[in-house]
């Protein structure tokens, strides 16, 4: 019998709606290890293996390269260099020319792929690859953009300016003003699963690639160029990733690239999965970036101008360092109305890896300095800084208009920040710490809460479309597909829980099928927080398509208005009468009706001028806050987080199970960020946190001792979203400054808050120490 | 010496079958076995150094206490090491018919997976946490998931999930428990005393029957590479791609897997893990206590050895320092002959130490310490779990009637190419009064003992900073101020 006609025909409600709490849909495969990777399936019969060979210099010309040892390893089937790449040699997202899949003749950065091996097994193309003699005369280079002028030096794309009033004269005109330079640190993903790509080849010029990646048709353009071949030979196909955080949205493009020209030149499947130390290196990071600031401001702490430099390290291509670097100038603001604002960015030209997207995409780096800015005025005029912080936000009718000029219609920031103040009973725990601290030599603690406001949309307005592709089976089962992919954030459940909404049938009657090019064309990257917005009004507008179509063959076939067909839990009420769902789809089937169709969102109301840095970059926004207390240890440096609280929104959420996970993972993941994760470059300019060993992200006793997070269940989107619901994916990201600024206030202490700490990011214990050590000092010269 | 017998074969169980191997590679690790030998793709690579906790197994071995099953990292544990033991990957867990085990439906119940990919590694993790402590307490949990990495949920939602396992099953009803019996007789037939030996020339791996055995075959063979808990080699393998081989695995060797005292020293044999020691130094030595639970993630405890920590000469292993301000002694040992040195003297230079051609480390030997004495031992790290040690000091300190400093051993890792005493510092002490002000003024000796690297862990100011100021801390503790002195995961906020 068929699994639907156990559904419930009776029921008041479907299981499995939207506004219900799902598991996610792979979570008992997850636990018991049947939910399939990529580097789980099950090898074609004669797979060969590739591995990467990277550079040993970090900026250099090639002068010899000897792989006859390589090559007669055993086990080498192949060794492709940049020659053997048959069509452009080139990977580089944007259209830059500027990211070659091999580097030809010339290396960019410590770890730049040269070569790649090919052989019978992943251990043999390992071995065979520390074989390879290559001499290199180097070049000049440099690591740190701390030595670069952001004014001067090369960069690796345009620059952005965002321009509202006069800021110089802004700030020289207030009665106070002050300069500052902040360092905030990068970030590498460390998803749990690494790259991966495997290439099977097809008759023709086809290719049908695995891809670990947060953008399939990206990967399919990438390749059917690689291999000087139309997109429509090329399907890239990926049913879920093990994390990607924005890590593998253009990266996973160079490894899918090799393992098809591979698979094409050998007619065997090709499978590269770089070991973990190869992933840090030679993949891209969050940027780093120096951000200069001057503020003009009066003495109650009210700033009227304020003007940014936000210079970046993009590494040695631009890959997707513009729109990164955009994007922190868009959230220079934060939740701030700047009066009159100067903000630009240097998106610079390093020795290091090219930076990419991750999780915020540059946003949280401009939040950070908007943070920095309101702790200095803090400090300046002698007030804690969320007294600053309040008296700086946006308004709601008037004070509303962003830096680029965009007016912020939904801003609930005031509403977020007093209820969190109000249960993290922050005034009396300022109290507390302050007395705790006046009878603490050594450990002192700290307190912060910070204000979040994230911009939703993709900056670049084509992007914000997409499409699924609905099938409704003839014994009513349902096949969903569309151009999100899944990397844990549970989009496919959230996305499901839509279309089983729309046709009022239980989840489990929704497949959920691997996103694939062959079936929805096209995509944009499942990134900036938009896979649950565009997929689910795409996959929404699919299933209204074929309701129509039903509806209208009920009327017509059961001669009844329209609006006397109604879809009911699993079931469909034409006039007086009530049938199953499946049976309603068995009859229409029967009729000829179309029973499948392609669905489509694009995102209304956005556009953007860069030229002239005004428009309407974002949709909407979306609000949170924390608070956080740490204790301090002065002597060391060390520090516990003793307790968080957030209070964050997502609208009228589709899925709060889902939602408060992001939530929680997202502050962990910010907090980690701010934190303890460092990357750190040698003077040869080699990355040498390159691994967990090195490279610490938080960990379960990292978590705050108390961590209370709400989701608030008053907001909706004020713009009409899928079901009113908002994006979850970066918001939360930025949470993880409370942690900081906590940090940063328990260092104040030692100078009885009377000088800014200037704590930079990642503020590891002896970041923290030196900052304490220096406070002291000033406190008494 | 009694003759021994050899045998070509590896056997071990694996899940529910016995697994009996004849050609194994010397350095075939466990997960790709697992991997590419036998599918069995559950179990997942996630770093292939031991630190991310993707790829945790549980491994059951035959103990004083009866079998015991412990989270290990398949990525650097060595097949050869596997023998007599039961291996269990996340495959083998099942609940009552049709059903979840307990551990896996708490995590899906509680949202505990989003990618999914460290899922089967916390599975395992908190399996082997509860089938010891079904009811564990958060610090019990956060240490026991210490060697797993996730990078989506923040955690909260896993803990919830381990908080409430015990309410979907009982762990003294789990199919581990229940087999208990048939499981150890069945390693027990596994056990015959045997020395296994596979390959030839180079290519070979050996298991000794026994440690004189192991002592024969090293002194006849020093070159072969010796491999206790494969923490540190293990790495040698999957990122260094060296070539290990011949390896003698001594893992198991009952002889070197002693804890024992006699007037008031403990002995510890060379293949003793973290965790077996863990109980019997907390317990003699309190101080030692908190310093285990900071080395590596539970798995690497689970593993790691002692003995390996000490043999491997590392200026940044966390075990030395302390035993030497603990004036501990070190029994080599080549052939039939054995010598005992005092500890520090073992380390000789950056990558030297006082080891002969053939020669191991058998036990080491460490004083309890007395009454009357202060001893203290403090890591800093960047993360403060899992993490490779910046500096570690340790101090070891008797006072005097008249509260002037009689005797005094302080000790360093991170801080030069050796594990180091702070002479300089100790003298600016020996014969003056335990008071702060001698202690600032012993703190300006730190820059005669230790010139500190720069490094991706700490600048060498930082090392230069922390390190002294630690004396401080451990200066303010033994005066029995009630004020904190450092910050501490589990006291409450």
């Amino acid at each position: 019998m068929n699994k639907h006609a156990t559904s419930n025909l009776k029921a008041e409600k479907i299981t499995g709606g939207v506004a219900t709490d799902q598991r996610h849909d792979s979570a008992h495969k997850h636990v018991s290890g049947t939910a399939v990777y990529i580097d789980d399936m099950p090898e074609p019969a004669g797979t060969l293996h590739g591995c990467l060979g990277l550079s040993a210099a970090a900026h250099a010309t090639i002068t010899s390269m000897d792989l006859s040892a390589v090559r007669a390893a055993s086990g080498v089937v192949d060794v492709l260099t940049a020659k053997d790449v048959p069509g452009e040699n080139d990977i580089s997202p944007t259209g830059r020319h500027d990211e070659p899949v091999l580097a030809d003749g010339k290396v960019e950065f410590f770890g730049q792929p040269i070569f790649c091996v090919i052989a019978e097994t992943r251990e043999q193309a390992r071995r065979a690859t520390r074989l390879a003699k290559v001499e290199y005369k180097e070049l000049p280079f440099v690591t740190d953009i701390g030595e670069l002028d952001p004014r001067k030096d090369k960069l690796v794309t345009p620059p952005l300016t965002l321009r509202r009033g006069d800021a110089a004269a802004a700030i020289k005109a207030a009665p106070r003003r002050l300069k500052g330079k902040m360092r905030v640190g990068g970030q590498e993903h460390f998803y749990l699963e690494g790259h991966i790509a495997m290439a099977i080849p097809g008759e023709d010029q086809d290719v049908t690639i695995y891809s670990s990646t947060q953008h399939p048709s990206e990967v399919q353009h990438m390749v059917s160029h690689a291999l000087g071949v139309p997109s429509n030979a090329i399907t890239v196909e990926i049913r879920r990733m093990g994390g990607g955080f924005g890590g593998k949205e253009t990266q996973g493009n160079q490894f899918a690239a090799l393992a098809a020209i591979a698979a094409k030149r050998h007619h065997r499947a090709v499978k590269i999965r770089p070991d973990r130390d190869d992933d840090m290196i030679a993949t891209g990071k969050r940027h780093d970036f120096l951000v200069d600031y001057e503020v003009g401001f009066d003495d109650e702490g009210n700033i009227l101008g304020v003007d940014f430099m936000f210079a970046a390290r993009c590494g040695f291509s631009s890959d997707l360092s513009g729109p990164v670097t955009d994007r922190a100038l868009f959230h220079c603001d934060n939740t701030y109305f700047w009066p009159a604002v100067h903000a630009q960015s240097a998106p610079l030209y390093t020795n290091t890896v090219s930076n990419t997207a991750f999780r915020g995409f540059g946003g949280p780096q401009g939040m950070v300095g908007a943070e920095r800015v309101i702790d200095e005025v803090a400090f300046a005029v002698g007030k804690d800084p969320l007294e600053i912080r309040k008296k700086n936000f946006y308004g709601t009718s008037d004070r509303n208009i962003t830096p680029y000029h965009q007016t912020v219609e939904d801003n609930i920031i005031q509403r977020i920040v007093a209820e969190l103040e109000e249960s993290a009973s922050y005034a009396r725990r300022r109290r507390e710490i302050s007395a705790f601290n006046a009878n603490s030599r050594f450990i002192k603690r700290g307190l912060a809460l910070t204000p979040v406001k994230f911009g939703i949309s993709f900056t670049a307005t084509h992007y914000n479309q997409a499409g699924a592709l609905v099938h409704v089976y003839n014994d009513g089962s349902v096949h969903l597909n569309h151009g999100g992919t899944e990397m844990g954030q549970g989009l496919y459940v959230k996305v499901a829980q839509v279309v089983a909404e729309e046709f009022q049938v239980d989840l489990d009657q929704v497949k959920i099928t691997a996103t694939t090019t062959g079936k929805v064309p096209n995509t944009s990257a499942t990134a900036a927080s938009s896979g649950t917005d565009l997929n689910g009004m795409a996959a929404q507008n699919g299933a209204r398509q074929i309701k129509d179509r039903l509806t209208d063959f009920a009327a017509e076939k059961y001669q009844v208005p329209r609006d006397q067909v109604l879809f009911l839990p699993n079931r469909v009420r034409i006039g007086n009468q009530e049938i199953a769902f499946a049976d309603l789809v068995k009859q229409a089937y029967m009729a000829r009706i179309q029973l499948s169709a392609a669905g489509f969102y694009k995102t209304p109301k956005i556009h953007w001028n860069r030229d002239k840095g005004q428009g309407r970059p974002f949709y909407y926004f979306a609000y949170g806050a924390s608070c956080s207390e740490v204790s301090v240890d002065t002597l060391t440096g060390e520090y516990v987080v003793e307790r968080t609280d957030i209070l964050h929104e997502t609208g009228r959420s589709l899925n709060r199970a889902i939602d408060l996970g992001q939530v929680e993972g997202g502050f962990i993941q910010g907090m980690g960020w701010l934190t303890t994760e460092e990357l750190w470059w040698d003077d040869k300019g080699r990355l040498r946190t390159h691994a967990p060993s090195t490279y610490k992200i938080p960990l379960a006793s990292d978590r705050p001792k108390i961590f209370n997070v709400t989701l608030a269940d008053w907001p909706e989107a004020s713009e009409p979203t899928i079901h009113r619901s908002k994006a979850v994916g970066e918001p939360p990201f930025p949470l993880g400054m409370s942690v900081l600024h906590a940090l940063s206030d328990a260092v104040a202490s030692v100078a009885d808050h009377k000088i800014c700490p200037r704590l930079d990011a990642p503020a590891t214990p002896e970041r923290v120490l030196m900052a304490i050590e220096r406070l002291k000092g000033e406190a008494n010269a | 010496m009694a003759k021994v017998t050899v045998r070509n074969e590896i056997r071990f169980i694996l899940n529910g079958s016995d697994v009996v191997l004849t050609s194994v590679a010397p350095d075939a690790t466990l997960l790709d076995w697992l991997r590419l030998d036998r599918s069995l793709r559950g179990t997942k690579e996630g770093c292939a150094e031991g630190d991310c906790g993707a790829c945790t197994v549980l491994v059951g071995k035959l103990s004083a206490g009866g079998l015991v099953y412990e989270s290990v990292n398949a990525c650097i544990r060595f097949l050869g090491s596997l023998v007599g033991t039961h291996v269990v990957t996340v495959e083998h867990l099942r609940g009552e018919p049709g059903k979840l085990h307990p551990v896996q439906q708490a995590i899906v119940d509680f949202h505990g997976s989003q990618c999914g990919f460290c899922t089967p590694g916390f599975v395992m993790s908190l399996y082997g946490l509860w089938m010891k402590s079904p009811d564990p307490s958060n610090a019990a949990i956060e240490k026991a998931l210490q060697g797993n990495l996730c990078r989506c949920t923040g955690y909260e939602a896993i803990m919830r999930a381990a908080h409430a396992i015990s309410s979907y099953g009982k762990a003294a009803k789990d199919p581990l428990a229940v087999e208990r019996k048939a499981i150890t007789a069945r390693l027990e037939a596994m056990h015959d005393g045997a020395r296994v030996e596979i390959g030839s020339g180079k290519k070979r791996l050996i298991v000794p029957a026994n440690v004189d055995d192991f002592a024969a075959l090293l002194d006849k063979e020093p070159g072969a590479t010796v491999v206790a808990g494969s923490t540190d080699v293990g790495l040698w393998v999957t990122k260094h791609m060296r070539d290990i081989s011949p390896v003698i695995f001594i893992g198991n060797l009952d002889g070197l897997r002693t804890i024992s005292e006699d007037k008031g020293v403990i002995s510890i044999g060379a293949g003793v893990t973290y965790s077996e020691a863990f109980s019997t130094l907390a317990k003699r030595i309190p101080a030692l206590g908190p310093l285990f639970d900071r080395i590596g993630g539970e798995q690497v405890r689970n593993m790691g050895t002692i003995g390996g920590n000490i043999a491997n000469g590392s200026p940044i292993g966390d075990t030395p320092p302390p035993l030497i301000a603990l004036g501990a002694r070190l029994t080599l040992r080549k052939g039939k002959k054995r010598r005992t040195i005092p500890l520090e003297t073992f380390f000789i230079a950056y990558g030297k130490q006082d080891r002969q051609p053939g020669e191991f480390v058998e036990s080491v030997h460490v004083p309890v310490p007395a009454k009357d004495t202060k001893f203290a031992v403090h890591k800093i790290t960047k993360r403060r779990d899992e993490d490779i040690t910046a500096a570690l000091g340790a101090f070891f300190l008797t006072l005097a009637r008249d509260g002037t400093v009689a005797d005094l051993r302080i000790a360093y890792g991170g801080m030069a190419a050796t594990p180091k005493r702070a002479s300089f510092v100790e003298q600016a002490l020996l014969g003056k009064p335990w008071t702060e002000a001698t202690v600032e003024t012993a703190m300006a000796e730190y820059a005669r003992d230790f010139s500190p690297l720069t490094d991706m862990r700490a600048s060498a100011e930082y090392r230069a900073l922390a390190a002294k100021n630690l004396l401080l801390r451990f200066f303010v503790e033994t005066t029995g101020t009630r004020a904190p002195f450092q910050v501490s995961r589990n006291e409450a906020a």
